[in-house]
This record gives structure tokens, sequence and C-alpha cells, in this order.
């Protein structure tokens, strides 16, 4: 075997070559394998921000577990809840394989340099918004991660097919929510109607900037990180999530909505981009209160470190006491 | 392992100093599906000692009845071919046809 050898800055153009070909040819890129450092660096930035988001999705849910209004609701709510964690921990364990560490991303999540999915940044005023979270955010996200499992890396792809298997139970869980709601009292109808229309748009930005405005775009397509552009996948929700609202006889708030018979698309009003990028720079409704919640709950957990440390060490003595007895 | 200052220094299990805060060592963790099929890498998880690393492994890769068993072993045990080597290194199973079944003549009509 021969060590790995140092990467030099400059990248060698026949084994850029080489490394495209190989995506052109759909094959899995590895973490051993040569990589161009910038497609190493968009990896990092895309996964970490994933994984955060990740993290931080538990927040606004978390906030409804002790209030939810059954027993069978408060169930799924926990279960969604922690399989958030797990699906931080899945990406940051592949973002690890391109020789980042957990600890330095996490830091930079709690001292706030780390971006996130700016939908977190949003209240959770009613019980109503938990079911418009699992239906639309995680209906958004899943619309994202189906073709993020196809990405060129392989331990993000693998990440991804892992959580695509179970998030499909958290648009369920939160769909069935609005059902009921929809379902109810005039009083239970508007609740879900009023959280449909704050969490509608913000979910279309879900999926970034349009492609004309997303300067990542073209070369994350080229390098078969994504497999579809920005715009591709917000039309691909639209399409979905607009026969579900019907269905249950809620409304999407864009008086400009329509059907178009040519492309077969539903044909969305115009985006609030002052908005979003507002959110994404730190002004949205609660950014610095997710960053505190996130940073105390860090902190709460010390003593869970802490013990978890003194406990393997106490092991470790009695072992090597025993091996020399 | 990385040291770092930090106030909250305590000793890990192998002795060295480390923050209570920092990363753990590393574990890959691989699971076994019901059914009879071998342990297949599931990802990784971070954790003191073996044993915390095994619950954090069901913890986090089998929420679901993914598994019967769960092997973790420290990342850095792990000895990996590499890709560089690809070539030579597997070269001796690619050049001998003979090896599989295709390469042998039947009578025509004769199901094997």
């Amino acid at each position: 075997m021969t060590p790995n050898k140092p990467e030099t800055n400059l990248e060698d153009p026949a084994r850029l070559a080489a490394f495209e070909a190989r995506i052109a040819a759909g094959e899995s890129i590895e973490p051993k394998d040569w990589m161009p450092e910038r497609y190493r660096k968009q990896l990092v930035r895309m996964m970490s921000q994933h994984a955060h988001s990740e993290v931080v999705g538990m927040l606004p849910e978390g906030n409804w577990i002790t209030r939810a209004p059954t027993l069978r609701r408060k169930m799924s709510l926990l279960a969604k809840v922690q399989d958030e964690a797990g699906h931080g921990l899945y990406i940051y364990c592949g973002t690890e394989t391109l020789g980042v560490g957990r600890h330095e991303l996490i830091q930079q999540l709690l001292n706030g340099t780390a971006k996130y999915s700016s939908i977190f940044n949003y209240p959770t005023l009613s019980w109503a918004d938990i079911g418009a979270i699992g239906w639309l955010v995680d209906g958004a996200a899943i619309v994202n991660q189906t073709m993020l499992a196809k990405a060129s890396y392989g331990p993000y792809a693998r990440a991804m097919v892992r959580i695509c298997k179970e998030e499909n139970f958290h648009k369920r869980q939160g769909y069935e929510i609005m059902t009921t709601l929809a379902a109810g009292t005039a009083a239970q109808k508007r609740m879900a109607q009023d959280a449909l229309d704050r969490w509608w748009w913000p979910s279309l930005m879900m999926f970034g900037p349009h492609d004309t405005d997303s300067p990542n775009s073209d070369e994350l397509l080229r390098w078969g990180v994504k497999r579809k552009s920005n715009d591709e996948l917000r039309q691909r929700f639209v399409n979905l999530t607009v026969a579900q609202a019907k269905a249950i006889d809620l409304m999407i708030p864009d008086p400009a909505l329509r059907y178009d018979e040519a492309t077969q698309n539903w044909l969305i009003g115009p985006i609030d981009w002052d908005e979003f990028w507002r959110v994404v720079r730190g002004n949205g409704p609660c950014n610095r209160e997710r960053l505190a919640a996130r940073r105390q709950a860090h902190d709460d957990g010390e003593w869970v470190r802490v013990a978890a440390v003194a406990y393997a060490a106490k092991h470790a003595r009695a072992e090597s006491t025993s091996e020399a007895a | 392992m990385t040291t770092m200052a930090n106030d909250s220094t305590t000793r890990s299990a192998d002795g060295g100093a480390t923050p209570a805060d920092s990363q753990w060592p590393l574990w890959e963790v691989f699971v076994q599906p019901p059914g009879g099929e071998p342990h297949e890498h599931a990802g990784s998880v971070h954790a003191v000692d073996a044993e915390t690393a095994l619950q954090n492994a069901r913890d986090v890769y089998t929420r679901r009845g993914e598994a019967v068993n769960i092997w973790v072993v420290r990342s850095v045990d792990i000895t990996a071919s590499t890709p560089d080597d690809m070539g030579p290194f597997f070269d001796p199973g690619n050049d001998k046809p003979y090896r599989h079944p295709q390469f042998y003549k039947v009578p025509r009509g004769i199901r094997m």
C-alpha cells in the first residue's frame, strides 16, 4: 500500500479530466479518491449546512412536544425529533470522511458562523405549525434529498438514502395533522389555514434562489453533487403539494397560482427574495433564539460528556488492573 | 486526538488529556440486517469506549429494527486498500476469466 501522498494545490488537468470522466460515467466518488479541492470544499459547505439544518430543525418542533394534543401525536413527534438528531449525525459522519472534524463543524454552528436552512428561523406559533412543518418542510426536504441520494459523493448519497427512507413518516404525520385540523371545527380549520399561509412561502424558499441567481449551482450540477436545479425541484414540490392542499380543502396563499396546460405545471407568483436574504443573513424572526437554544442544549449536555469520559476512564483502569493481576 | 486548552479537560480512556467537549474517537459501524445477510457498513459514531460506541450505534443506525447485530471498530484500526493501488492490487483477480463459468463450453441443448 502506498501511503496517502500530500495533495498539491495545483490541480493536475489530467487528473481533473479523469475525475470528471468518472462523474460523467456515473461512478461514485469515495473518500480516498482524488478530487478537486473545490469539489471537496463545496461538499463540506453543503453537507455541513445540511447537517446543521437537521440539528437546528429539532428546535421548532421540540418546542411542541410537551403540548402535543394526544399521546399518539406526542409519540410521533418525539420519534420525528429523534430522527432529525440521527439525520444530523449521518451527515456529520459523511462530512468527516472529507477530513473535517464534527467538533469543528459544531463549533461553527454554536458560534454563529455556520449557515443552516432558513426555514428553521420561523416560529412555531400553534399546533398546526407542527402539521405544516411535517407536510411542507419535510415534504420539500424529501424532494431535495431524493435528488441528493444520487449525488456523486458516495458517503453523502448513502446518508441521503437512509434519510429518505425515514422521512416519509415525517411528511405523512404532518399531513395527517393538517387533514385532521382541516376536517375539524371552524377554529381548527382556521388554524390549519393560518399555518399553511405562514409556511408556504418559506417552504418554497428552501430550494434556494432562482437558477439565474444561484452562484454554486453550475458547479454542483457539473460535478453531479446536484442532479436537478433549484427551480426544477421547487416546481416538483409545488406540483405535488397543490393537489394535497386541495384534497383537504386548504387554500395555497398565492393569488397568482395557476395551472399551465402546456407544461402541466402549477405556476407560482413571485417569491419575496428580500425576505429570504434577510433571514439568511441572520435577521429572521428566530435566528438568535435558535442559536441560543442550541448553545444552551450543548452546555446542558456537558455533564453527560464529562460523565461518559469518567466512566470510560474508570473501566479502562479496572481492566488494566485485572490484566495486571 | 487533538488536545486543546479547555477548563473541562479530563482524562480520556487511553490516558491522554482530552477536553470533555472535544471529539471522542471515531468508530465505524457495521450493521447486520435480519435475514442472514452479512454485516454492512452503516456509518460512524464518536464514543469514549466500545460499550458506548455500541449504544450510540444502536440509537443512530437501528431505530427501526434494521439490525440483529452490530459491530463497532475504531476507525484508526481499519486498514484499507487505496484508490492508487486499484489497478495492480486487483489485477490477479481480473485476468483469470477461467474462474468464471462462462469460460467453459457446454454442448448445445444441455442444461447445467
